[in-house]
């Protein structure tokens, strides 16, 4: 029995009126955009990683602004976790990964010598991909980085800080009879936000998320979507995603990454409907990535 | 043909090879089972007889004349232990065979029970002197390891002349002759005499051993893995000592006996036959084990839980302590103990330290001299006595016995500390 072969679908055919921006594909090339801002949170400057040989990101520069939502977005192997993870230097933990480019945190070199990656990382919190509980109960999933940092003086104190911060993760609810119970035994959307109130209970600057919601639930995504706007208020946040709708519903701008090269960055409205790239638009439509 | 037809036909085929690849498996594991049930069979069926000992029942004569003592006199403790107690099981002998007179009869009379036997009786009367002054006491007597074997085993050797044989069977008419639960076997250490022969001494001296291995092992062990896992940097002297403790795991454990009488007895002057130099030789024979299952488990430490630590701002040091060893415990715990089975089961590198001389004491410590379990069924097992085959037997199965505990114990620890992630 042999299957029909169904004709290709026929592209559908863009009729664009304005003249997009071709970017040329040599070492050499520029950001479209303002991927430079006044009085930035975070700023970066010519940076570039290689992971041994591979050169991963190429020359790129990019600004966060204070209590903003900045999402990365791009086709996968781009570059975008990468330069996230360099952002708390949590790169330094692979042997092979090279960092080069300038890298302040308000006005603060973190790539300086005198920077303790320890404390950058109380600064820059990150949250995963994939919900990664310790298998330990919520209470102390929670209280673990206060713990280390000595935040709390006595028990009440951390009792405090971990029920603040699952309510600002919006959890405290769902779980607060059962602090005790481990936190892997948690719903899968459960567990990121368990993840959210782990980082925000130190009290980190900036919030580094990483697919935060990529495994979840269409459900469990838009609980996690409406908390990044609400940590808006308090925190910074980079956020690098694969869903375009995730990107134009959570954040303020929008970083266009192709090949480990910043193409273009402007405010996310712009950028889902009027893209000045080539590429670009590309993505957002579809047509490859 | 067309294409499902092909594969019906081929899915028969499929089906049979899969069925017969189950079989195998199957006579693979039955044959396994069988040649384990045979062992254990063996060993059992010739350990029992080690567990019940031959007595005899004599009619000690204590009273004043014949122990040749003023019934006036103190009875110290001098006086006690001095007394010929010999002379006293010879006498009850004679009394209880009136009609043996003639001299070779009485010699091998007298061989009925064990050389050992003035000394259970010594020892009866020092904690009970106010028996002292009866006109007898009824006491049951070890028999001797050949009067042992002919009557529990019903087998006659050379070694139990005609003679005797009748006396056992007096003794049996009398029902002055039995079995009793073999104490001797796990309060005494080796003995020339079977019946007087126990594993206490090995059992202590292998608890020495194995303390000594145990406590150098394990802190090394894990320490080392941590650090070649998690912190040492990658390069060609990382490579050299990991090629080269892979390598150890592979050596014959006789070579590192050679190499603790070169360097530990020869070079540093440590005592012969001791658990400490014991210790020492199996710490180094068990460390690659541990280190290797170590690195293993700390390996499968999933990289979240360590990237949330760092995350969070827990440095490097942190982060292996309070998430990477916690969860790599049931790993590391499963390779230390099956490292300290295995040097609980170890001969050869003993045998080149000393541990294989005949050492009758108890060992208090680790300076003492000591022979081991593993050792001891080697020296057993290679006395001419009949009566030490049982023994032999025996031992094998405590040894079986401690292994299969150490092992049910890494199980139930893996399962206590086992956390799902």
């Amino acid at each position: 029995m042999s299957i029909q072969q169904t004709a290709t679908a026929p592209a559908i055919a863009q009729t664009q009126t304005n003249q997009k921006i071709m970017t040329s594909t040599s070492d050499t090339y520029k950001t479209v955009g303002r991927n430079i801002i006044p009085n930035p949170k975070f700023s970066t400057r010519n940076v570039n990683v290689f992971y041994g040989d591979k050169q991963a990101i190429f020359d790129t520069s990019l600004d966060i602004g204070n209590n903003e939502v900045v999402a990365l977005i791009g086709p996968s192997g781009c570059g975008k976790s990468t330069f996230l993870r360099s952002l708390n230097r949590m790169n330094d933990t692979i042997p092979i990964c090279r960092v080069t480019g300038e890298f302040t945190l308000d006005g603060e070199d973190i790539y300086a010598k005198t920077m303790d990656p320890v404390l950058l990382r109380a600064r820059v919190g990150m949250v995963f991909q994939k919900a990664n509980p310790f298998p330990k109960s919520i209470y102390d999933n929670v209280a673990y980085g206060p713990r280390i940092h000595g935040l709390a003086s006595n028990n009440a104190e951390l009792d405090e800080i971990v029920i603040t911060s699952l309510e600002k993760a919006g959890l405290f609810k769902e779980v607060k009879d059962r602090l005790n119970a481990p936190g892997t035994g948690l719903s899968g959307g459960q567990q990121q936000r368990l993840c959210i109130a782990r980082t925000i209970a130190v009290s980190p600057e900036v919030i580094l998320m990483d697919e935060p919601a990529s495994a979840l639930d269409p459900i469990a995504t838009a609980i996690i979507e409406e908390l990044i706007d609400e940590l808006r208020e308090n925190f910074t946040i980079v956020i690098v995603t694969h869903s375009m709708q995730q990107a134009a519903r959570v954040s303020q701008r929008t970083a266009y990454f192709h090949l480990g090269k910043l193409i273009e960055v402007g405010k996310t409205s712009q950028i889902f409907t009027n893209p000045r790239c080539e590429l670009t638009e590309n993505y957002i439509t579809g047509k490859f990535g | 043909m067309s294409n499902i037809k092909l594969v019906e036909k081929n899915l028969k085929k499929r089906y049979a090879r899969e069925r017969r690849f189950q079989l195998y498996g199957k006579m693979a594991v039955l044959t396994g089972f069988i040649f384990l049930a045979l062992l254990l069979i063996d060993i059992i069926s010739k350990a029992m007889p080690a567990f019940q000992a031959t007595e005899i029942l004599l009619d000690i004569p204590l009273d004043h004349a014949t122990l040749e003592l003023e019934p006036a006199q103190k009875l110290d403790q001098d006086t006690l232990s001095a007394l010929n107690y010999a002379g006293l099981i010879k006498t009850a002998l004679r009394q209880a065979f009136p009609e043996v007179t003639n001299r070779s009869d009485k010699k091998l009379l007298y061989k009925l029970v064990s050389d050992g036997a003035e000394f259970t009786l010594r020892d009866h009367i020092i904690s009970n002197p106010e028996l002292i002054g009866k006109d007898s006491i009824s006491l049951w007597i070890k028999a001797d390891d050949d009067i042992d074997t002919l009557f529990k085993l019903e087998t006659l050797t050379s070694r139990v002349k005609p003679e005797q044989v009748a006396f056992v069977e007096q003794l049996k008419q009398e029902n002055r002759i039995a079995t009793h639960f073999n104490t001797t076997f796990f309060s005494n250490s080796d003995s020339r005499e079977p019946e007087q022969a126990g594993i206490k001494g090995a059992l202590l001296g292998s608890f020495w051993t194995l303390l000594v291995t145990l406590l150098l092992s394990l802190p090394i062990g894990i320490g080392a893995a941590v650090y070649l896992e998690e912190f040492a940097p990658q390069n060609k002297l990382t490579d050299f000592v990991e090629i080269n403790i892979n390598n150890l795991a592979a050596v014959p454990s006789i070579v590192f006996g050679l190499l603790g009488l070169a360097v530990f007895i020869n070079f540093f002057g440590m005592p012969r036959s001791a658990p400490l130099v014991g210790g020492l030789v199996l710490s180094l024979m068990t460390l690659p084990t541990i280190i290797i299952s170590s690195r293993a488990a700390i390996k499968a430490v999933p990289p979240s839980i360590k990237e949330a630590a760092l995350g969070l701002g827990a440095s490097h040091v942190q982060t292996v302590f309070h998430h990477v060893i916690p969860l790599a415990m049931p790993g590391i715990l499963t390779g230390a103990i099956i490292g300290m089975a295995q040097a609980l089961g170890e001969t050869a590198p003993l045998l080149m330290i000393g541990m294989v001389a005949f050492i009758v004491d108890v060992p208090g410590g680790i300076l003492d001299s000591a022979t081991v379990l593993p050792v001891q069924i080697y020296l057993w097992a290679d006395s001419p006595e009949r009566a030490f085959t049982a023994l032999t037997a025996a031992t094998i199965l405590v040894l079986l016995v401690f292994l299969a505990t150490m092992n049910t114990l890494a199980i139930l620890l893996r399962k206590h500390f086992e956390k799902r992630w």
